[in-house]
């Protein structure tokens, strides 16, 4: 059983890799890391400051801007004129307040929806019905948003679905206001909810819920203490989606909130019907406020830390 | 079983999944105060024996026993045992302090307490600085003792061990099995160690319950597994053995049945020399493996079976003359383990 020894086994030849100038230029941008970055960044640098960073410029730029009232032409002459209106009119600030209500109201309900289909998914499904789930989550983006803003103008319609449901057990329809836009709005951004929450659960092992039962923890004390925190990164993830797709919306409100409006809307009819574009982009700059304060309190929690 | 209440008792325990039986009908009385190693390779049902006892997993059937109260419907919350976790499974966003007086915390603890205790658990393990940081700023090592620190807390009456060493590297793992020892002296709680790894067993327990194909194969002393293993499937798996079957063990032994012997109860002869030993056969030195301490022969009988052969590497070593050399192997009859009866008894 020795080995033989005397004929050393045959190697295949391993060709030696050829110098083409699509090899050299990698050889070349690997010994220059520098220039491979800027190479890299460039491209997509270019893209945010101008389509974003331009644009959130000129948009602050007209706002400081007015518009001739009997040519209807923008003039450009610096005012904080618009700035002012917007800060001190009373129907703004009624609106803003409005529009911020909708928004927490749909990202609160849209979180307690989500938080239990995702535990489901993410802990509970078996990976099969993990993956049907997850394509039932994601199917109703498929529609268009017009669509589903429609199915539930009919659905909260006089004699529709919800008041047809609701009617054995006393209930009737809200009909068309806010009620129904934050229903609505709910509905459509679910998903963008769910998501991010049910990706945060995935990426909590089960070993430290087993770990939480097994040193005591009840489920109670788990949620609270081990995966709340653990997923707290997500929910704001999803929030952000929630509130600042609710704060932009102005075609659900028309469609289901009946005579109410949004910020959006009255940034719409500047611009349309009342030929007031810096006016517009005054009202524009409140969500941009708003959703930066909320990532600067968000930021605070420390939060988006661990995304 | 008779004297005192055993910690943990195990009867009829079975849990299926799907068809396939990961536990299959296991008996077993642990001893409160002992430190007891479930052995075997993976998939052999230990993990899923140490999961049945933590509460993890429901059995199909039979019962676990906690101190003579049956605990088998109870959740892992309301079991006296604890788990170190084999990837330890601190809570990343915690703090070590507060990861270590979790159980505490939940318990009801008030917070200056649980931190004391915490505080104190953490010196036994040598960590007494590193209460602030996060599990991520802490090495492999550190994070298992900051695993033994959160699961000792809350003082169980037993401990349960899911190969805690396995991920990290020898030298350390050497060093942590010396530590365990000495945590499990001092606390004196039971420890329920799970390891695939046969030298860990042997090194840190006093009984061993070698599991294969869901059942406990052998159940005994280090000493009595590794000595007179019971069975063929012990003696490969507990150490390295010459296992000879049925027409190998006539042609060697005079006797039937399978038989082994260890490597290092083999000594090893050039052909004229004489051997201590009582029993002798020929063969032809096939390899010649240096292993630091000791030299590893592999050597082709002449019956038609290979031996392997452990020599301590110390001044009087005979078998140097490398391969292809003849040589004569010796036992004693006394060191040769009878594995399995033939089927037909007939002791020689």
């Amino acid at each position: 059983m020795t080995v033989d020894a005397s004929a050393p086994p045959r190697r295949a030849v391993v060709p030696q890799p050829r110098g083409t100038i699509a090899r050299q230029g990698s050889v070349f941008l690997s010994r220059h890391s520098r220039l491979r970055l800027s190479l890299l960044l460039s491209a997509p640098l270019f893209w945010l400051g101008l389509v974003y960073i331009a644009a959130l410029a000129a948009l602050l730029i007209t706002a400081l801007w007015t518009v001739d009232s009997f040519t209807g032409q923008i003039s450009q002459t610096w005012t904080v004129d618009n700035i002012v209106a917007v800060l001190t009119g009373s129907l703004y600030q009624t609106v803003t307040l409005r529009t911020v209500g909708v928004a927490l109201l749909v990202t609160i309900i849209d979180i307690v929806i989500a938080l239990p289909i995702a535990f489901y998914m993410a802990k509970v499904a078996s990976p099969r019905a993990q993956r049907l789930l997850v394509i039932a989550i994601l199917m109703p983006l498929w529609a268009s948003y017009l669509v589903k803003a429609y199915a539930w103008r009919s659905v909260l319609s006089q004699g529709g679905i919800f008041e047809w449901m609701m009617s054995p057990f006393g209930g009737h329809s809200p009909g068309y206001g806010l009620p129904a836009t934050i229903i609505t709005l709910s509905y459509l951004w679910l998903p963008y909810v769910i998501l991010p929450i049910y990706a945060g659960l995935e990426r909590v092992p089960d070993s430290l819920l087993e770990a939480s039962a097994d040193l005591g923890g009840g489920t109670w004390s788990t949620l609270r203490l081990v995966v709340l925190p653990m997923i707290w990164p997500a929910i704001i993830a999803g929030s952000i989606f929630s509130f600042s797709l609710s704060l932009g919306d102005y075609i659900t409100v028309n469609i289901v909130g009946g005579a109410n409006q949004m910020l959006g809307n009255l940034v719409y009819t500047n611009v349309g019907a009342a030929n007031n574009l810096p006016l517009a982009a005054a009202i524009a700059l409140i969500p941009i406020l708003i959703i930066f304060a909320y990532l600067a309190a968000v930021r605070r929690t420390g939060a988006l830390n661990n995304l | 079983m008779t004297g005192a209440q055993p910690a943990i008792r195990l009867t009829g325990l079975t849990k299926s999944f799907g068809s396939v039986n990961a536990v299959d009908g296991v008996d077993l009385d642990i001893v409160a105060g002992e430190f007891f190693s479930m052995l075997g390779p993976s998939g052999s049902g230990k993990t899923t024996v140490l999961r049945l006892i933590a509460g993890f997993e429901q059995p199909t059937s039979g019962t676990i026993s906690l101190l003579g109260q049956d605990v088998t419907d109870r959740a892992p919350f309301d079991r006296d045992v604890n788990t170190v976790f084999q990837d330890y499974a601190l809570f990343p966003h915690m703090s070590v302090l507060d990861n270590v007086a979790y159980g505490l915390r939940v318990r009801g603890v008030a917070k200056r307490a649980r931190q004391e205790q915490a505080r104190q658990a953490l010196d036994t393990v040598r960590l007494g600085g590193f209460a602030d940081r996060k599990p991520s700023q802490l090495s492999g090592g550190q994070r298992q003792r900051v695993a033994l620190a959160r699961a000792t807390v809350v003082q169980p009456k037993v401990l349960l061990l899911d190969e805690p060493l396995g991920a990290l590297d020898l030298k350390l793992r050497e060093q942590m099995q010396v530590e365990l020892k000495e945590l499990q002296r001092n606390l004196g709680i039971t420890f329920i160690f799970v390891t695939h790894d046969q030298q860990e067993a042997l090194t840190l327990s006093d009984r061993i319950a070698v599991f294969n194909e869901g059942r406990i194969e052998q159940l005994g002393t280090p000493a009595e597994i590794y000595e007179r293993p019971s069975s063929p499937f012990v003696a490969a798996f507990v150490g390295t053995s010459n296992i000879f079957d049925d027409d190998i063990s006539r042609a060697l032994l005079g006797r039937n049945g399978t038989h082994s012997v260890r490597p290092e109860k083999i000594s090893v002869t050039t052909e004229n020399l004489p051997l201590n030993a009582d029993r002798t056969a020929a063969g032809v030195l096939a390899e010649v493996i240096y292993v630091g301490s000791s030299t590893q022969l592999i050597v082709d009988l002449d019956v038609g079976t290979r031996v392997v052969v452990l020599e301590q590497n110390d001044a009087h070593r005979v078998a140097t003359n490398g391969r292809g050399a003849r040589v004569t192997v010796g036992w004693n009859s006394s060191d040769i383990v009878t594995l399995a009866e033939p089927a037909l008894s007939s002791h020689p």
